[in-house]
Parts: structure tokens; sequence; C-alpha cells
């Protein structure tokens, strides 16, 4: 267990919650760059999405006489919700003192908090296409947050706790032992990442169809820094959904130890799992067509389902051993 | 029965009806081997529609005309490649002419936009609301009518149009979502009026006219060439076909033959026109779907294809190639060789990428059964082009009414019954095949036919005053309307565009669909706004 009065420790979080906010656009501009080679194209730079960022937090914000206090604070709260969430997750080294205070449900509960406001400030300005995305984000998150926590307490069963630095500190003393849990666990939250984060083919980032949108439904009414908060808040949960799954997955060269060498290495070891992580979601994207928003419920089940059948296996296959 | 006895049948029902006039009001110039003219009596405007419905025929569109002593009423009526131009005389103290929009439902915009635009009024039609009209003049101004200055004076914003009345439905849990006519992406503007329980349409309401820029008017008082740069601009992405038939309508009218090299360059550039614009569509269809690998795949090849227009033409949409009695660039030997490489450079490339379309299981989920239009719609609503193909409706003006360089050459058109995304799809990839077939034939046969100088000739001046031309677009039969006067100035020019019928198509085709399918649906269909806004 950390000391929570370590001061060292207080930095540390700090320096993974800055690292989360700079390097979450990265993350963006990677999948967008692997996905232009796909196409046969020469792709933006990897430093593009900071310019739009800039772009957008120097520009003038305009809000439309309708909106409540509650459109203005909503970005401000979304940003923050999803910062603290990525705080509790692990990025170069497995023991924080913030994965002490807020365990794996703490963090569903963050992402939740920040999906409510963003709705709420989707209906809140009073046109059709905020209402129709706060609707059908509501469909989404309502059916992957029971799959991702079943995937989740596959997890925990298996460490014996709810702590993140716990699971990834059972995975790393377990070794690498393929166990169908685990499996099963992965694919549910790659699952649950796709839809929870707007991909394809539950929703596409690209778009500029009105109709079919859901995330860029709820902020179409944004501009100026409120819009820069938005957007930089959903590349923040990208990268969180990828260094989840890559650091409890695939815990392998994550600083057990504060020491720099240890940092070191964590670092690149995330650095080459989200490359190739990103590189997957890319080649995912390019090969399939967004699904019809009907599919996305048995898509979702889908998730579900594996997760149902990972804490099956644990539970039959995996408790004698 | 065939369809030369259809028509002649209708006449003479028309005839035992008494409808018709024993005199021809005015001289029409027509491509005769389709198209019959016969003068109605106007009191029988809408008994001739019930006649034509109770014989098959598809209903081609209306259109008015002012003339010194009154005006004209004109309705095209077709069946497979044959049609006859019914015309009748109407004066301002005459009873409102009755209305053929209970016969075909598609005549509804199409009178709205006569009345807006010329004042004709009608009788027995349900829906009076204006069309075209959007307050940017008054209702008792009719801008066609020859007392209506070409330039006004008007300065300053247009009013606000806001209170237009879109049909109602209601009950728990309906909601309406008001769409455009500023849209999220760069598109043209038009205004949907969704009226939908939860994701379902229940309704779908267009309403257009944004893009209305006064074309007939703007034709008035211009010369021969001039007309044919300002057909060319009715709809952008159809310029050569509008061109095209412009162009054949004051030769019609001139009485003035066209060389058969001229004719087959001319069909080589409208097959251009196509193959760059089903491409296009194709990629679009799959971006509105998610699967933009497909769409940059037909970015870059109709990229290259338009980069060739512009090292042969001049114009990347080979806008301003054709003129009246002929066109403005030759074909070079060495620019022939190049076209049939691009030729088969291009079937090398799509073949593949067609491919993955067909065979791609997450691309027909979405594309399969979305946006069903059955033939019965599609042939009540008389659409034609690619929307009509792929519901079961066979008309192609190239191959039934064989104008041109389409008179020699063999080919055959596809038509599909699935009426979904996937049949207006699969349509448009058999097109480009067709197409890159008749260039590779027209290819052929300019190999045979010496250069032409292209020479400044003074064009002769039209002796007739009425000339009407069919051709086919890429969208489907586009109609254009002339009447010139003594001097060969024109004075009337009316285009009508597919699109008159496939957006009532689409209103229809979205229904039982839901609301984030509308894109896809609407990207299928691909109406133009600016040819239908005139």
């Amino acid at each position: 267990m950390a000391d929570l009065l370590n001061l060292k420790e207080w930095v540390a979080v700090l320096g993974q919650l800055l690292m989360f906010a700079l390097a979450a656009p990265m993350l963006v501009a990677w999948v967008k760059r692997v996905k232009c080679v796909l196409q046969n194209r020469k792709g933006p730079s990897l430093l593009q999405p900071y310019r739009d960022l800039s772009k957008l937090l120097k520009k003038e914000v305009r809000v439309a006489h309708t909106a409540s206090p509650l459109f203005r604070a909503t970005p401000y709260l979304v940003f923050s919700a999803v910062l603290v969430a990525a705080s509790t997750v692990p990025l170069l080294q497995v023991h924080l003192p913030t994965t002490a205070l807020a365990d794996v449900i703490v963090l569903v509960g963050f992402l939740a908090l920040a999906r409510f406001f963003l709705a709420l400030a989707g209906m809140d300005v009073g046109t059709a296409f905020g209402g129709m995305g706060a609707s059908r984000e509501m469909l989404i998150s309502a059916l992957a947050e029971p799959a991702m926590l079943m995937a989740i307490f596959t997890l925990t069963m298996s460490a014996h706790s709810t702590n993140l630095s716990s699971v990834i500190q059972h995975v790393l003393d377990t070794g690498l032992l393929l166990r169908p849990s685990l499996l099963f666990a992965l694919l549910a939250l790659l699952l649950v990442a796709i839809a929870e984060t707007g991909r394809i083919p539950v929703d596409n980032p690209a778009t500029h169809l009105e109709l079919t949108m859901v995330h860029e439904a709820m902020i179409l009414e944004y501009s100026g820094r409120h819009l820069a908060l938005m957007e930089w808040a959903a590349q923040i949960k990208l990268l969180l959904y990828g260094v989840l799954i890559s650091n409890v997955f695939f815990p392998w060269g994550i600083a057990e130890t504060a020491t720099a060498p240890a940092l070191a290495i964590g670092a690149l070891a995330i650095l080459a799992k989200l490359v190739t992580l990103g590189m997957v979601l890319a080649v995912s994207e390019t090969l399939v067509a967004k699904m019809r928003l009907f599919r996305v419920p048995a898509f979702l089940n889908l998730a579900f389902l594996l997760g149902l059948l990972g804490m099956l296996s644990y539970v039959i296959l995996e408790t004698s051993l | 029965m065939t369809s030369n006895h259809r028509i002649h049948d209708f006449v003479s029902a028309l005839a035992a009806a008494g409808a018709l006039e024993p005199e021809t009001l005015d001289e029409v110039a027509v491509p005769e081997a389709y198209v019959t003219v016969k003068s109605l009596s106007v009191e029988h405007w809408a008994e001739a529609a019930r006649l034509a419905k109770a014989h098959g025929l598809r209903w081609a569109g209306c259109w008015a005309d002012e003339v010194s002593t009154g005006y004209r009423l004109y309705v095209l009526l077709a069946a497979n490649g044959q049609y006859v131009l019914l015309v009748a005389a109407w004066k301002e103290d005459d009873m409102p002419v009755p209305s053929q929009s209970t016969s075909y439902p598609a005549a509804s915009r199409m009178e709205r936009h006569m009345h807006d635009l010329l004042g004709i009024p009608w009788q027995g039609t349900t829906d009076t609301r204006r069309w075209t009209r959007h307050r940017a003049w008054e209702a008792d101004q009719y801008p066609l009518r020859s007392n209506f200055p070409l330039q006004t004076d008007k300065t300053g914003h247009t009013p606000v149009d806001n209170h237009y009345p879109f049909e109602p439905i209601q009950g728990d849990g309906i909601y309406e979502i008001p769409v455009g006519p500023v849209h999220a992406g760069i598109i043209e503007p038009g205004h949907f009026r969704f009226q939908a329980a939860g994701e379902p349409i229940l309704r779908l309401e267009e309403r257009l006219g944004y893009v209305h820029k006064g074309i007939e008017k703007l034709a008035v008082g211009r010369d021969a060439d001039s007309l044919v740069r300002l057909a060319g601009r009715v709809s952008g992405d159809s310029t050569v076909a509008y061109a095209w038939a412009a162009a054949m309508a004051i030769e019609q009218a001139s009485g003035m033959a066209v060389s058969p090299r001229i004719q087959l360059i001319r069909g080589l550039l409208a097959e251009r026109e196509r193959v760059a614009n089903h491409l296009g569509d194709i990629g679009a269809i799959c971006n509105d779907v998610g699967f933009a690998f497909a769409h940059m795949q037909c970015q870059a090849l109709r990229e290259g294809w338009l980069r060739r227009n512009a090292e042969w033409t001049g114009h990347r949409l080979l806008m301003d190639v054709i003129k009246p009695g002929g066109i403005h660039c030759e074909l070079s030997e060495d620019m022939r060789a190049r076209l049939l490489d691009d030729h088969e450079q291009l079937r090398k490339e799509i073949r593949p990428l067609f491919d993955i379309l067909d065979d791609h299981p997450s691309l027909e989920d979405r594309l399969l059964t979305t946006g069903y239009l059955s033939a019965a719609t599609a042939n009540e609503l008389g659409v034609t082009g690619y929307v009509g193909k792929a519901s079961g409706q066979n008309t192609d003006v190239r191959h039934d009414s064989p104008y041109g360089p389409y008179q020699n050459l063999q080919f055959s058109t596809a038509t599909l019954e699935a009426g979904d995304v996937a049949a207006r799809l699969a349509i448009r990839q058999m097109e480009i095949f067709s197409s890159l077939k008749l260039m590779q034939d027209m290819l052929e046969k300019l190999a045979q036919l010496p250069e032409e100088q292209m020479l400044e000739q003074d064009f002769p001046t039209p002796h007739v005053t009425g000339s009407l031309a069919i051709v086919d677009g890429w969208r489907g039969e586009i109609l254009v309307f002339l009447r010139f006067d003594q001097q060969g100035k024109v004075v009337r020019f009316f285009p009508r565009d597919p699109s008159w019928f496939t957006w009532p198509a689409l209103e229809r085709i979205v229904l039982g669909n839901i609301v984030p399918d509308f894109p896809v649906c609407n990207k299928s269909v691909n109406a133009s706004y600016s040819g239908h806004d005139l």
C-alpha cells in the first residue's frame, strides 16, 4: 500500500496527469495517420491535433442565447472528470497513491459523471441534434457500462481486488499464463472501449453528417475553448482506454519501483504498446463500415456476453488452480 | 402492346374525348422519330392526365410559357422511349387550370413552380403552398412574366422564410427534426423536416428552392452561344448533358446538322461526365456509412479522370466545351490514345475495388434493404436514371430514344428490382462499365473520321419558335425547352432536371428507415438542388 502522505508519489501522480493530457492528442493523430496510410493517403502531421487545440483555445467562445450556465460549466466538468479518471490508471508505474484512493469502480463512475454532463449539455441548448446525440449516447452507455463492469469484475475476481495497481501486480506476478478468463475480459473491454470512445463501427469521429452523429452531435453547439476542452477530453478518454487495456492485460515493462531506469523502461513499454494498439484500431476502422445504430445493442451485448463468459470461465476453470 | 401503340391509343382516346384542338398552336421543333406534338384544349388538362395514367404513360414534366396572346402550357408524356407533347393555350381571364397532380403526384411541385414564377392558377390540387418562392418577391409578382424586370432594383436582405406550413403529425412521443438549409458538411442547401418517433422516420418533408438563381429569367434575351453557356450552369455536375441538350434544341430549331465526328465527341464528353459522377457517388455512399477506404480510392480515381478532362478540354468538369453547332476542342490522335489507356487503367483499378464493395459484410449490412423504393412507387413518380433503374424502371434515353452518336452504338441497359441503396450503388457500377464500353466504341469510330477544323461560323438564326430536346444526363432524363423570337434570341428556357422526380422519391424512400440512415439514402439518390431550384 502506497504511503498517502509521500510527496514524491504525488509528484508522480501530477506527472502522470500531465503526460495523459499532453500525449492524448498524439494517440489520436497516430491512429489517423495509420488510417491515412492504409487508404493510400499521406495523412496530417502528428502535431495536427495540437495545432487544432491551440487554435480552438485562442478562438472566441460563442454560446447560444438559449444556453443555461450548465452549458458553460460542462466543458470544465467533463475535462476534469476525465482527467481525474485518467489519474487512477497506472501509466508508467504500478503503484500510485491515486489507485489506492480510487479503485476501478470509481474510474467507471468518473467516466459516467463526464458522460452525464455531456448528455445534459447536449440537450441544454434545445436543438434537435443535441437531443438526438444525447439519447443515442445514453442508449450506448447504458449497454456499455454493464459490459465494462462485467469485464472488470472478471479481472478483479482473479486478482481479489478492485484496485487497479493490485490487478496489474497480480497479472505481473502470475506471469505469462494464457487464461481464458483474461482473454474473454480483454475482448469484452476492447469492444466497450470502441463504443465508449466513439470509434467506428459504433460512431464515426470524422463524420460531417449531423443526422448520424452521436458524440459529435452533443458538442455541435460548442465553440472556442469549450470545444477544445471537449475534444481534448475525448482524446484523453481514448488514451485512458488504451493505457487501461495495455497495462492490465499486457503489463510487462511497467515500472514496479519509482527509479529512473524503471520509469524509462515503463515509458518505452507503454509507447510501444500504444503504437501497436493504435495500429490495431486503425486497421479495424479501415476494414469495417459503421454499424447501423440499432446494431449497437447487439455489439455491446456481445461485449457483455464475453465479460460474462470470462467470469464463468474464471469460476469454473481457474478457481481450482 | 408496344409503346408506339400506347401513345397512339392515348392520342386516339384524347381525340375521342374531344380534348384535342384541330389546329396546331405553335410550331415546336422536336426529334420527330420519337416525339409527337398535339394541341389540347385547356379544360381537358386534367382529363388528359387521367387518360395518360390509364394508358400507363410516364409523366415527364410540365412547364408554361408567356406568349403575346396569353400563356402556353406544355406537358410531356412518355412510354418506352416514345413521347407525346401536349400544348394548351390559357388566358388570364380563363378558369384556373385543372391540376394533373391528382393523377400524377410528381406534377404537384412543378405546378407550384409554374404558379410561383408565371402565376398559373391551379384547380383541384391538394397543395397550393408556394414552392420556389421564398419571399424574395411578392406573392402577386411573377418573375417569368414579361412585365417583371430582368434586373430588379430591390437590394438588401430577403425576408426570412420561416413560416412555411409544413404538414404536422401529432401524437405522443413524436418530435420534429429540422435539418438545414445550413448543414454540418459542405453540401448544397436544402431543408429537411423529419417527423420521427424515436429513431424511425414517420415523415420527411423537403423544402427546396434555396439555390433559386432565376436561370429561366436569366436566359431571356440571350443568343445561342450564351444560352448554351448558361445551360451548362443549370447543375454543375451535369454541365455536359445540359449544354448538349440546349445545343441540340438550338440546332433542331435552326435546322442545322451536326457532323458524326462532333456527335461522337459530345457522346464521349457525356460519358466521361457520367463516369466521374458515378465514381464520386460510389465513394460518397460508402463514406456515409463510415467506410472511408472506398471513398478515398474512388476520390483518387475520379481525380485522375478529372485531370485528364482538364488536360484535354481545359476544364476539369468539362464546362463550356459544347457550343451550338459544335464543340470547342478537338480530339487529337495523341489524346485519343491517352484516353484509351485511361479506360484500360480504370477498368483494371475498379474491378478489385468493386469486388471489395460487393463482398463486404459490414457494408452489406448497411446498404442492403436500406432506403427501399418499390417499383410501383418509382413508376408512379416517373423516376428515371439510376434511381429508376434500381427499382425496375428501364428508362434510358440513350437506348430508348437514341440521339446523336447513340443511334449507331450497341449497348444494353441493366435494371435491378431490389430498389435499395445497394441496388442504386450496383447500377452505378454497371453504368461505369457500360460507359467504358461505349467510350471504347466511340473512340474506335473516331479513329476512322478525320479531324475537323473548328471554324468560327455564323450560326443560323433559329427559324422555329419552340424547340424541345431530350438527352440522358448521368442522373437520368433531361429535357430542355427553348423558344426564340424573330431575331433568334431566347424568350423562354426551361430545363427539367430528373431531380424533380427523385426528390419526391426520396421522401418515400426514407419511410420506415431510421434517422441516422437518412444521409446514405439521400446520397444514393443524390438529387440535384441546383437543377431543381433553377
